[in-house]
């Protein structure tokens, strides 16, 4: 029978301490000197990749892709939402998508953010901007390019903006931006 | 339901990073300083409390799941019934509901709540990544995700429809600064102006730093009980002082997650469904109201928190409020901006949706006594974050409805010098307040009445 190990191996690599100050010995008075001691801080790495699905929103995302932006109408009381919803909060009746690339849009409210999450600094400063459509009742979060980050002014509320699509889709909700009419 | 007393509460003092305890230990803070407060040592008050509820925020923060036992663990609570809540920056006002939906019903005669929420563990990019992480992950999150750009569009709206300007805002900045600079347990200690709140770094237009609360290290335990559990607790040897401070009127409201997803509904169905008993009895405040209508004004849009209107509503009629403004001597708010402490003086009737600007700079939410550096209109009325709110005192999430129980506790008690070192802060003869936590761009809101007994 082949000997089984009784201690685990050394490594030198990832996360290694040489040396840490420690009484040199644990009699009364340095166990109570512990009590003075700064606390340990050590990194902690978590990284995840999710399988992240779109479900019954998923065909907003192809419409995305092919520069087409869709809708969600209860299909008997007509209250269209511009997010992609799979049931009116109000019948709870299955919902019908629409086409609403063309229609008019304004700005509806809007920042420039100079800081933000980490994933997004380094895109700061950019532009955050709820979008009313005309016959659509809720709004859609997006960016809005085509205006001066380093000047923003109330006047951009009820701006006619109008979609823009990425050539090269990563199926986001950022696949589409709106841009000044005209622009 | 059955009558519910909040006797006792402590709050750690609330830092932006504490490395020298693990988040159990820094609960413990609160949690012993509550306990005595009514005398008891901690085997005696491990004896008679029933059990509890834990409010924190964010699994992320810790990069732990399930804190909330281990909190109950280092309390020595095990294994006495609990559990933990969460809805966001509301979590500690849902804590506290909860806590007193326990003892209402009769399922505990005593209840403690706490919660807590280290934020230091990461740096402030990811933490505001962790938050966003709090807004649809399809649809918001990829956008830009950033809670403060959230807050600052619906800001803009406001700006739009109303007139609010950012001067306006920043009165709310320098009286919560000015408030928190006698309350030691606040993070922030300054005395600042207007123009330092205009000056600060631009975080998300209009917001600038001084306009936004910060990130913290902090815990909060607040100790409800029924008559029963006061005779338990007495019995037990705790001194609990009278006349008691009661839970009178409870309330919560939610909204849709997607901001961009709320209605906008026309006057009819507000004026049905959502204006104040005070406003439905006012010709002048619907013709008022009927005149923003017709300039365009739709409810509750991005601009109002509907879920703030419908808890107030709930907990002024629960206990019996008709003018909140008149009828509170005080409300610790969830001012995490500037701009929905404004927007919430109006969710909770404190004045006119559209007046919420006007109101700030009026004076009437600011303390008698303190010198704000400001010259304004009207005396005080009702103090709003006398304790300096989320802005001054950081926001520690699952902690921070929790804190303004405590706060509240004691400035209905009078024992606001006792546990402050100070009483610049206490709201002369209180009687009533209320406490009001929100979670992002008002998904979940609860507000709570507390009342002076006698």
């Amino acid at each position: 029978m082949a000997k089984l190990p009784s201690q685990r191996e050394e490594t030198l690599g990832g996360f290694v301490v040489h040396g840490v100050p420690f009484p040199v010995s644990t009699d009364e008075e340095a166990l109570e000197f512990l009590k003075k001691m700064a606390p340990i801080q050590i990194e902690q790495e978590y990284r995840i990749t999710y399988l992240h699905s779109y479900g019954q929103d998923s065909p907003w995302f192809a419409a995305l892709t092919n520069k087409r932006l869709l809708a969600s109408r209860d299909p008997e009381s007509g209250y269209t939402y511009a997010n992609p919803r799979g049931h009116d909060m109000y019948s709870g009746a299955e919902t019908k998508w629409v086409d609403i690339t063309n229609v008019p849009a304004k700005v509806h409210a809007f920042t420039v953010c100079y800081f933000g999450s980490q994933e997004f600094l380094p895109e700061c400063p950019f532009v955050l901007a709820l979008i009313e459509f005309d016959g659509v009742n809720t709004l859609l979060l997006t960016r809005l390019m085509g205006v001066d980050p380093d000047a923003p002014s109330l006047d951009w509320i009820g701006m006619e903006v109008k979609p823009k699509f990425l050539r090269n889709s990563k199926l986001k909700p950022t696949d589409v931006y709106f841009t000044p009419v005209g622009e | 339901m059955r009558p519910v007393y909040a006797i006792s509460g402590g709050v750690s003092k609330f830092a932006k990073a504490r490395p020298d305890k693990t988040f159990q230990a820094i609960i413990k803070e609160a949690y012993d300083y509550a306990i005595a407060d009514i005398g008891l040592d901690f085997p005696t008050f491990t004896r008679v409390v029933d059990g509890s509820v834990a409010s924190y925020f964010s699994d992320h923060f810790t990069r732990q799941l399930m804190a909330g036992i281990m909190a109950q663990d280092y309390l020595g609570l095990c294994p006495k019934p609990g559990h933990r809540v969460e809805g966001g920056g509301a979590t500690g006002g849902l804590c506290f509901q909860e806590a007193w939906k326990s003892i209402a019903s009769g399922h505990m005669d005593v209840c403690v709540a706490y919660g807590f929420e280290t934020m230091s563990h990461v740096e402030t990019w990811k933490g505001n990544e962790f938050i966003a992480l709090a807004s649809d992950v399809s649809f918001d999150y990829p956008v830009g995700g950033f809670y403060s750009g959230y807050y600052a569009m619906m800001v803009t709206r406001h700006m739009k429809e109303f007139g609010t300007t950012v001067e306006q805002m920043a009165h709310v900045s320098v009286k919560n600064y000015i408030n928190a600079f006698h309350n030691p347990y606040a993070q922030k200690s300054q005395r600042i102006t207007i123009q330092d709140v205009r000056n600060a770094p631009m975080v998300a237009w209009p917001l600038t730093r001084l306009d936004i609360c910060v990130m913290s290290d902090g815990a909060a335990a607040v100790i409800l009980c029924s008559e029963e559990g006061l005779k338990k607790l007495e019995a037990a040897g705790a001194k609990i002082a009278r006349p008691l401070v009661k839970v009178t009127g409870i309330g919560r409201g939610t909204d849709a997650m997607r901001m961009a997803d709320r209605p906008h509904v026309d006057y009819d169905f507000f004026m049905e469904n959502y204006a104040t008993e005070q406003e439905k009895s006012s010709d002048e405040t619907k013709a008022y109201y009927r005149k923003l209508w017709d300039h365009g004004t739709r409810y509750p849009g991005v601009h109002s928190f509907r879920a703030g209107r419908t808890a107030g509503n709930m907990a002024w009629k629960h206990a019996g409020i008709k003018d909140p403004l008149n009828e509170l001597d005080f409300v610790e708010l969830h001012d995490a901006y500037t701009s929905s402490e404004i927007q919430t003086y109006e969710d909770l009737g404190l004045c006119r949706y559209g007046e919420g600007g006007p109101f700030a700079e009026s004076g009437k939410a600011f303390l008698p006594n303190i010198d704000y550096g400001l010259k304004l209109k009207d005396k005080p009325v009702c103090a709003v974050n006398p304790s300096g709110g989320l802005i001054a005192c950081g926001h520690p999430v699952g902690a921070t409805g929790l804190m303004q129980g405590v706060f509240a506790i004691w400035q209905l008690q009078g024992t606001i010098k006792k546990h402050f070192r100070d009483d610049q802060l206490q709201v002369k003869d209180a009687k009533r307040g209320a406490i009001h936590s929100h979670a992002g761009t008002g998904t979940y809101v609860t507000v709570s009445v507390l009342e002076r007994e006698g």
